[in-house]
């Protein structure tokens, strides 16, 4: 898991989707609590995690992790 | 496992009542981060403003006092003149607190080189009450109030706040910078890291202004809305930094 | 000294170190003596761009939990009341001192009573009052300034210091000595300083946008000002005991009645004087007392009949209530006040 959403804050803003340099951000078809469709991302593998969601995002939904590179490197 | 990016201990655990998109979120949390990484969360007190942020003392991780409407540089001063001097004091303004109804109290401020930092979130509208016009509100710009868009006849011209600011001889810093995409706001970040450090040098007033959206009173997406940041008000309200002085008092 | 003046040291003397000023005549004697004075006890005097931005300096020094002074006269005065709202909704302690001239709009600045709708009734925007003292005496200047802390301090709520151009600019002779020192500030746990590891962070506001919050914080007021009016009442009486006609008047006008008074009693007319000290919580329970065995009342003011309301309301028709004000700065004499009373006594025979 590179990069994790606190869905339950997210208000389907989309900036995080309209930044993310590899494409991998979606709105979920279901609501979160407040009534939103919540930013999403399913392919992990493909994130690069350069925060740009996250610096983007108003509402500090989303946290970025970067694997340790020998990880990377078995993965 | 790294962690790139986490939540700032500057912000409290409130959610924000800001609609969908609104970069108050992100100015917050640069705000937030800044305080964090001075460690001066525990000697900071914060001005909150009239606007959509006047519930900024909800989400500030640290001491809070509500101003009345454009007085937030007039409380910011009180408060200074009474602190000791390691406290840091920050207002948080939008366009139409500070550049209308506010403008005597934040050039006043100024020209008294008062050593707070001023948070200005300029989007070119009145928010809260609606979307109506303020004094930033760009020609052609059709709010609540200019319905058929601003017009230079009518309404007059709209002011450059950082520019007018950096001509008074006390104003220490300002600069102007955007939150339109995610360079623009770390330039932001180090701006407002750069106002709060000036301010705790005991160098005097600085004013970070940043440009801001509002989806909601523009009719427009967010995504569309940091657009018109850069393709409308960026040519008007240039980025850059506008004023920067050595210390208040040592010039001569 | 000038009474002016005998604020400012009075203030000085109850431990406020912090001065919002913005010149306003009949009051700038206040704001120049607290610039020259704040300084020498380390305290500290700002000039503000207005007077709406003295008001809010003041929210913010107060804020910040330190005794902290604003003045003005009446026009000055009307743009403090936005302030004055928001310490009395943030619940924080400043005395703010008015020295009133004649109005309406710019009016003059000729001593005057007409400011006492706007300072004893709120005054701004919103259900609150502020605790009002009407010193008559440069002495009683000194006293009351020490109370206006205190109250201040003890209730946290804006205070105001009610006086008139005549008192401001007269000059009498005044001991400091006599008057007990305020006790030190105490630590104020509300205040916005910095948390520094005291616990979660604390916030100053008026602001509840939900409603049954802002009606609990508007009761918690309203019982705050119950406490006020039963505790804080101040009274001036002055030969009532076998009085058969009472004079109520404040401030400067109480001492001109006081010498009408004097005089009438030798006539052989028995008038007293009933002066109200704190103008909000009104005395109203004494007058009220007094006037069911009183033959008459007679109101004199500086003002075209505003002390008079609360006056009838006390009196609640007990006794007759009659009215002699003089306005635009116009100051009643002696012999005006005389006269009055011997209409007085007239009336009531018919």
């Amino acid at each position: 898991m590179k990069v994790l959403f606190n869905e339950g804050w997210c208000k389907g803003c989309g900036l995080c989707i309209a930044f993310c340099p590899q494409e991998i951000i979606h709105l979920a078809e279901h609501l979160n609590r407040k009534g939103y469709r919540p930013a999403q991302v399913v392919d992990q593998d493909k994130c690069t995690s350069c925060a740009a969601c996250a610096r983007m995002c108003p509402d500090t939904v989303i946290t970025v992790y970067r694997p340790d590179r020998k990880q990377t490197a078995v993965s | 496992m790294k962690t790139v990016f986490k939540r700032t201990t500057g912000l409290t655990d409130a959610e924000t009542h800001y609609c969908p998109g609104c970069t108050h979120g992100i100015i917050h949390r640069l705000v937030a981060e800044v305080l964090e990484e001075l460690d001066a969360l525990e000697t900071t007190v914060g001005v909150a403003s009239v606007g959509c942020s006047v519930l900024a003392y909800h989400y500030f991780n640290c001491d809070m006092t509500q101003a009345a409407h454009g007085r937030a540089p007039a409380v910011a001063t009180g408060l200074r003149r009474v602190l000791p001097e390691d406290r840091l004091v920050f207002t948080y303004q939008g366009d139409g607190d500070l550049a209308s109804i506010g403008m005597a109290e934040i050039v006043h401020a100024a020209a008294r080189g008062e050593n707070i930092t001023v948070i200005f979130v300029n989007n070119a509208i009145y928010g809260m009450t609606g979307g109506q016009m303020a004094p930033t509100t760009l020609l052609g710009q059709k709010t609540a109030t200019t319905p058929e868009g601003r017009s230079s006849q009518l309404q007059g011209l709209p002011i450059r706040v950082s520019e007018m600011l950096a001509t008074l001889d006390g104003a220490a810093y300002i600069e102007r910078v955007s939150t339109h995409d995610p360079v623009h706001v770390l330039k932001a970040k180090k701006a407002i890291k750069k106002s709060f450090e000036i301010q705790r040098n005991r160098q005097g007033f600085s004013m970070i202004e940043v440009l801001s959206s509002c989806s909601t009173n523009w009719g427009l997406t967010p995504e569309e809305s940091l657009k018109w940041i850069k393709s409308q008000m960026i040519p008007y309200y240039p980025l850059g930094i506008f004023k920067q002085q050595p210390c208040i008092g040592e010039e001569s | 000294m000038k009474g002016n003046e005998v604020i400012g040291e009075a203030a000085v003397y109850a431990g406020c170190r912090y001065f919002f000023g913005y010149p306003i005549t009949p009051q700038s004697e206040l704001v120049a003596y607290m610039a020259k004075r704040l300084p020498e006890v380390g305290g500290c005097f700002l000039q503000a761009e207005s007077e709406i931005s003295a008001i809010n300096m003041v929210y913010g020094a107060a804020s910040a939990g330190v005794r902290v002074m604003t003045s003005s006269s009446s026009p000055g005065f009307s743009l403090k009341q936005e302030g004055i709202s928001y310490l009395a909704g943030a619940e924080l302690p400043a005395v703010i001192v008015n020295i009133a001239r004649g109005g309406p709009g710019l009016g003059n600045i000729q001593p005057s009573q007409a400011d006492y709708f706007q300072v004893t009734k709120g005054g701004g925007h919103g259900d609150y009052y502020t605790p009002v003292l009407a010193p008559s005496s440069l002495q009683e200047i000194v006293s009351l300034t020490r109370e206006a802390f205190r109250i201040a301090d003890e209730y946290r709520t804006p205070v105001i210091l009610l006086g008139d151009g005549m008192l401001g600019q007269m000059m009498e002779p005044v001991e400091f000595e006599d008057e007990k020192p305020l006790p030190k500030v105490r630590e104020k746990k509300w205040a916005t300083t910095g948390t520094k590891g005291d616990g979660p962070p604390k916030t100053i506001t008026s602001l509840d946008l939900n409603d049954t919050q802002l009606e609990i914080r508007n009761n918690t007021l309203q019982q705050k000002y119950a406490a006020i009016k039963e505790k804080e009442v101040r009274v001036d009486e002055y030969l009532l005991d076998d009085a058969a006609y009472a004079i109520v008047a404040y401030g400067t006008v109480a001492r001109i009645a006081r010498t009408a008074i004097d005089r009438a009693r030798k006539k052989g007319i028995a008038v007293g004087l009933i002066r109200p000290v704190s103008l909000w919580p009104f005395p109203a329970t004494i007058i009220s007392e007094y006037s069911s065995v009183l033959k008459a009342i007679l109101t004199v003011e500086m003002s075209a009949g505003q002390m008079i309301e609360d006056v009838r309301l006390a009196v609640e028709g007990k006794a007759p209530v009659f009215f002699y004000g003089r306005t635009g700065g116009v100051i009643p004499t002696v012999d005006e006040i005389l006269q009055q009373i011997d209409r007085l006594t007239e009336e009531v025979a018919i």
